[in-house]
């Protein structure tokens, strides 16, 4: 059955408003898109909807209690609450770079999770 | 007291700071100097761990951190100076009006006395109080601001509590609600008086809904109860004019209670140094580069008007950060080639205030404005010179929560000499 769903790109921050046809899990037609990511993002939706996840992991020997840290790509919408208490229980020692990996291949999602900056050791 | 002397000084080193400094290195400004108040550059920025920063400006989708850390590095390689930990006190005027000197302290030096050529204001903005609201109530502990949890969460490692309600629905409330659930605790709901959210759609469909948290429009806050750490609030419906509506109050109960209601623009050392402020945007009144009413004194950022995207804020910067490298040569509000801008039909407000001719396309000068009442269908934004037409450009909707850019032509110069002023209207398609 064709139904018309509407959606917001979260894409990047222009959040383009997409009224879409579908069938099922099938996307028909869709305006409203700005670029092309609005297809691959509506698609997905339909589908394996994905976010990113920032978060924060606890750092030792640092200025700061605390690195941010960031998936290298978008993992499963369904995994997101699982995988930030996972990070809850990382602890890091500084000194961190900025883009080390925390946490290679998170839950076997096959995202990694990075560090979004770098701290110093401070003894 | 020690004195020095720099072209550009940049009072603040948030993303409006660091790119008014870089922009005005590349320029050809000499010796740019960055005052920075915190330990550490970037502002606000450090603490905004989610991503959604540079998606204009870099092509790439950074968090915070990132962003901000790109900035440094290009001022840095530029050959922007900066001190750390070093507050602004005053901006002092030279008795002919001509010449700043800015008083500055610092734990390392002291105090210290800064004569620029140019000085460029990139203080940014602050949160909205909850003394701003009358919230009656108890006083307990458990009340803060959005933009206080997120540092308290993400940087100092605290969490503000372990059942929050949040009154407002601005982006901070918004990411707030989404981070707050990551780290285990519990959002019962988020409040917005007005009847529709006053954040981006897309934080709204990624933090909210993505989340399940309760979203209730149309409703506020009337009463905190508890002692010591509050125990729980009130919430009701209000009608339109914002009053609570009697028998729709309901108790949350909750140990602490978030503020995501507005920004305002940080300006008590432009006003002190006689800066004409705007009323509406509560920042100041500038002309397409930046160039407020003082000569040589330019402002960019979120102390002229509340951005929504950085990138926009990165972009206003820039123009500044241009133009007061070129202060020297550049003419100032104080001229008579410029139109004053106003908001008509539908229009909250237009940044810049006045537009100074001619226009120059290296300049790149865009309108920037907020509608007063969005309207979800087809609508038309006509800039217009004394009723001659410009540009009419159609949007498919309008929300006070969504910046509308206006990009200004150069070809339009002729037609613009001998206007009166410039006014933009929305009205329905």
């Amino acid at each position: 059955m064709e139904e018309q769903r509407h959606f917001v790109c979260v894409t990047c921050p222009v959040g383009c408003n997409i009224e879409a046809k579908v069938r099922g899990t099938e996307l028909l037609t869709l305006v409203g898109n700005r670029c092309a990511r609005g297809v691959d993002f509506v698609k997905e939706e339909l589908t394996a909807p994905r976010r990113m996840l920032t978060t924060t992991v606890r750092v030792r020997g640092a200025a700061l209690p605390l690195v941010p840290v960031r998936s290298e790509a978008p993992v499963p919408k369904g995994r997101l609450l699982e995988i930030a208490a996972h990070l809850r229980d990382v602890v890091l020692d500084a000194p961190v770079a900025e883009h080390q990996v925390v946490c290679a291949d998170v839950l076997g999602t096959g995202v990694d999770i990075i560090a979004s900056r770098a701290l110093e050791r401070v003894d | 007291m020690r004195n020095l002397r720099c072209d550009v000084l940049v009072i603040g080193s948030g993303p409006a700071g660091l790119a008014a400094a870089y922009q005005a290195r590349e320029c050809g400004a000499r010796d740019v100097l960055v005052i920075e108040r915190n330990a550490e550059l970037g502002g606000i920025l450090p603490q905004c761990i989610h991503n959604g920063f540079g998606v204009r400006v870099f092509q790439s989708d950074l968090t915070g951190p990132e962003y901000v850390a790109r900035w440094a590095r290009m001022a840095a390689e530029a050959g922007v100076r900066t001190l750390t930990r070093t507050m602004v006190l005053a901006i002092e005027s030279s008795p002919d009006g001509a010449r700043r000197r800015v008083i500055a302290t610092s734990g390392a030096d002291g105090m210290l006395a800064i004569e620029p050529t140019a000085l460029v204001l990139a203080m940014g903005c602050r949160e909205r109080p909850r003394g701003a609201l009358a919230i009656p109530g108890l006083r307990p502990a458990g009340v803060y601001t959005a933009g206080t949890a997120q540092r308290l969460v993400n940087i100092e490692g605290y969490m503000p509590g372990e059942r929050h309600v949040i009154l407002g629905s601005g982006d901070i409330g918004m990411i707030m609600a989404r981070r707050l659930t990551l780290e285990g605790a519990r959002v019962e709901a988020m409040c917005e008086i007005l009847p529709y959210v006053s954040g981006l759609r897309r934080n709204l469909v990624q933090c909210v809904m993505d989340y399940d948290i309760p979203l209730h429009l149309s409703t506020t806050v009337i009463d905190v109860a508890g002692r010591e750490r509050v125990e729980s609030v009130t919430i009701a419906q209000v009608d339109a004019a914002w009053r609570p509506i009697a028998g729709t109050e309901r108790v949350l109960p909750c140990d602490t209670l978030l503020l995501s209601v507005g920004l305002i623009p940080e300006n008590e050392l432009s006003r002190a140094a006689g800066v004409m402020i705007d009323p509406v945007t509560g920042g100041p009144v500038v002309d397409q580069a930046g160039a407020t009413s003082v000569p040589g004194v330019y402002a960019a950022g979120n102390v002229v008007h509340v951005y929504d995207l950085v990138d926009d804020v990165t972009a206003s910067a820039l123009r500044a950060g241009r133009s007061a490298a070129g202060c020297a040569c550049c003419t100032l509000l104080a001229e008579s080639c410029e139109l004053p801008v106003t908001a008509g039909e539908n229009v909250h407000h237009v940044v810049p205030q006045r537009v100074r001719l001619p226009l120059v396309p290296e300049e790149g000068a865009t309108l920037e404005l907020r509608v007063r009442q969005p309207v979800e269908k087809a609508v038309r934004v006509r800039l217009s010179a004394d009723g001659d037409v410009l540009l009419n450009k159609r949007l498919r909707y309008v929300r006070p929560s969504e910046m509308i850019g206006l990009a200004l032509q150069p070809e339009w110069n002729e037609r613009l000499t001998s206007a009166g002023g410039l006014q933009v209207d929305v009205e329905e398609a």
